[in-house]
């Protein structure tokens, strides 16, 4: 009776399952098959998912007018080189606030928190005067500066709570070793969080890739990433849905494959101490 | 020996042009005559050798909000900014764009629209140049309104756009009789509500700065909108902008829409409009009172004080602006995708003419606007769809919610009108109007 129960109720949950994601996918179906349309069937009053007239067109007037590789190299430079800086500041954070902990530890943890919450339009024009006096606007290194700061919070609270899992009798054993410091988050921390880590960057580079307010900003014609890409094919006068539709995908597609290939660190790392 | 010494010298001159060369950087909207005066920037390239161009494409409130910070803060980013006639003046008067003193001797200023001109200049100098003109103008399907048993007249009335739009309604078969703009935003519901406004004997502000909403005028103005939207407007018209109206006249959904002069272009597109041979044109309603329902908004070209390249910016804008380049369109994509709405001479053009159906309507309409008298009364503000003030875009947009409020059946006509009063009064208060 429990078996037949508690087979009930996984059918259910799959299910379910399948539902939410089919829902959350389903934005990213149609604009993948909105940029195989023309226009005129982009915008008819009765689409069509799968019976229409399959054309490439939208991909090579996309790839004609704008330097999509351009782009797409800004966007990894941006997002893989802040992530990385981001982790060479995060890990040694992390580390003294798991293991090195005084009673201003918590505060601090939440100071960082706090800084998400300010709305990014309410430190724009201070960040904007900076960088046009240090000459960052539209540098590479500018917004890699920037998105490693604004992700940095992240971060460190994603690591502590990594750390936080590791027992400190290991580390201790490492110091009891003659480990010094960098031996001890080199050879000791490190492997044993490395799902974690991995995880934590692999998450930054994701945010940093989507991250649409900065990137549009601080960008001109030098250093624009993807996110202004996307955002030049969309007009207040004219219907080129399909081409918006083509330039969206051809954004979102290299980070889908990255997800899809770590998923499974993705998901180990993200539920790394959620069941005890 | 000699051989070697030329080879040589021609090496120096290219390297010495490579070296010169100036890279300017212009910031523009994805719109379609963009898009082709992006294409056809080689002709620039090919005729200045020393000037490179490099473009930023976005979306319009991105770039409005990009270029307003990089102006305001000096960032120096672009050389060449796409702005509209909503900024020209405010930022021509904050000395934030340079004069456009050197188009050239073959330029031709006096060949410029006077209501385009007038809108793009401070103290009578020019600080933007246009590149396209619109206004707004009434399109709609011939044979719905020929089934209907009516004749749309050259200048009709909002009481006749009201009985076609009733006479055209066919729910069942999905046309709905008046597409007008919904979603709440100062360049959204408010461009067309205020023009609106205008033929209602309508004003945001009187002579001493102090809202208006709570008029007759203003009442009258909204019920109408509220009224014709809800009984032949289409379901979730509250979401609709420009583009979302297109697409629904286009398909063959709408048997009225009244919005910006260039969608003409577009209707008539066999390409992409399943009812190209069957749109009609007329200028927007009135109610007698001397002003008609239409806009007036120009793109322009302009430069920001803090380019270190505005002699080729300045050449740059010449180029796009300049009846050689309609010339070049013309020869490139037809007549009738020349950028419309800036110069005389192209309406003085009898191809552009026979070529563009909607050609001498976008000219009377824009004519017909006037963005220093915009109104039946006296006003103290520029702008026929806006109030030329820094404010605006913060009030205009929340007041473009309390209409779109009001659409929806979540107030009343006279809960927004009293709302918009409100908070127009405490912004107004805030910013230390009358100045």
């Amino acid at each position: 009776m429990a078996n037949k129960n508690s087979n009930k109720s996984k059918i259910i949950y799959t299910l379910l399952a399948w539902t939410i994601s089919g829902m959350i996918f389903f934005p990213i179906l149609w604009t993948l098959i909105t940029s195989f349309k023309t226009e005129a069937e982009a915008i008819s009053a009765s689409p069509s998912l799968f019976m229409f007239d399959w054309t490439l067109v939208n991909y090579s007037d996309v790839l004609n007018r704008s330097p999509y590789f351009d782009h797409f190299w800004n966007s990894v430079v941006i997002s893989v080189g802040s992530s990385l800086l981001g982790l060479l500041i995060a890990i040694p954070a992390a580390w003294s606030m798991a293991f090195v902990q005084n009673k201003r530890t918590k505060n601090l943890l939440m100071w960082m928190l706090s800084t998400k919450m300010l709305p990014p339009v309410g430190v724009l024009i201070p960040i904007y005067l900076l960088f046009r006096d240090f000459s960052l606007l539209d540098t590479k290194l500018g917004l890699v500066i920037v998105m490693t700061l604004i992700n940095l919070p992240i971060m460190v609270w994603m690591l502590y709570t990594y750390f936080k899992e590791i027992p400190h009798e290991i580390l201790e054993a490492s110091r009891m070793d003659g480990a010094g410091i960098v031996e001890e988050i080199f050879h000791v921390l490190l492997p044993i969080a490395l799902p974690g880590i991995a995880s934590t960057l692999l998450l930054n580079v994701i945010l940093a890739w989507n991250e649409a307010f900065w990137t549009l900003i601080l960008t001109a014609a030098n250093a624009a990433p993807l996110t202004a890409f996307i955002a030049s094919y969309s007009s207040p006068e004219g219907l080129f849905y399909a081409k918006l539709s083509a330039a969206s995908a051809m954004a979102i597609v290299p980070i889908l494959i990255l997800g899809w290939f770590s998923q499974k660190q993705l998901v180990r790392g993200l539920s790394f101490g959620a069941v005890k | 020996m000699l051989k070697k010494l030329s080879i040589l010298a021609s090496v120096c001159m290219t390297l010495s042009t490579v070296v010169s060369a100036e890279t300017i950087t212009i910031a523009t909207v994805n719109n379609g005559d963009m898009i082709t005066m992006k294409e056809l920037s080689s002709d620039f390239e090919s005729k200045n050798p020393g000037i490179n161009l490099k473009w930023v494409t976005l979306e319009e409130n991105i770039l409005r909000q990009r270029v307003t910070t990089d102006v305001a803060t000096s960032g120096g980013q672009y050389d060449v900014m796409t702005i509209g006639t909503y900024e020209v003046p405010i930022w021509g008067k904050q000395g934030w764009l340079k004069e456009l003193d050197n188009l050239g001797e073959d330029y031709d200023v006096e060949d410029l629209l006077p209501a385009i001109r007038s809108g793009l200049s401070v103290d009578d100098k020019l600080f933007a140049a246009p590149f396209y003109g619109e206004s707004s103008m009434v399109m709609y399907r011939t044979d719905l309104m020929e089934k209907a048993g009516l004749s749309m007249p050259k200048k009709p009335t909002w009481e006749f756009i009201r009985k076609a739009a009733k006479a055209m309604t066919d729910k069942q078969g999905g046309v709905y009789g008046l597409c007008l703009r919904g979603k709440a935003g100062w360049g959204e519901n408010i461009a067309l509500i205020t023009a609106m406004s205008n033929s209602f004997g309508a004003r945001w502000f009187d002579e001493n700065w102090k809202p208006q909403f709570n008029t007759k005028a203003w009442h009258d103005t909204l019920q109408y909108y509220v009224d014709v939207m809800q009984e032949f407007g289409p379901p979730g018209s509250s979401a609709n902008g420009f583009n979302e109206n297109l697409a629904l006249f286009q398909t063959g959904k709408c048997g009225i829409w009244i919005d910006a002069t260039v969608a003409g272009a577009f209707v008539t597109n066999e390409t992409d409009s399943e009812v190209a041979d069957k749109v009609g044109f007329a200028l927007a309603p009135d109610m007698g009172l001397g002003k008609r329902g239409n806009w007036l908004w120009a793109w322009t070209l302009a430069i920001p004080s803090s380019s270190k390249k505005s002699d080729a910016a300045m050449k740059f804008i010449s180029w796009a602006t300049s009846k050689d380049y309609s010339a070049l369109v013309a020869d490139k994509k037809g007549w009738a995708k020349v950028p419309p709405g800036t110069r005389a001479s192209l309406y003085n053009n009898p191809q552009y003419m026979s070529e563009a159906p909607f050609a001498q309507i976008t000219l009377d309409s824009i004519q017909s606007a006037d963005p220093k008298n915009p109104t039946v009364d006296p006003v103290p503000y520029v702008g026929v769809q806006f109030v030329a003030i820094p404010e605006f875009q913060g009030i205009g947009t929340a007041v473009g919610q309390q209409f779109t409020a009001a659409l929806t059946g979540q107030m009343t006509v006279k809960q927004a009108l009293a709302s918009a009063q409100r908070l127009v009064e405490r912004a107004m208060r805030k910013a230390r109007y009358p100045k």
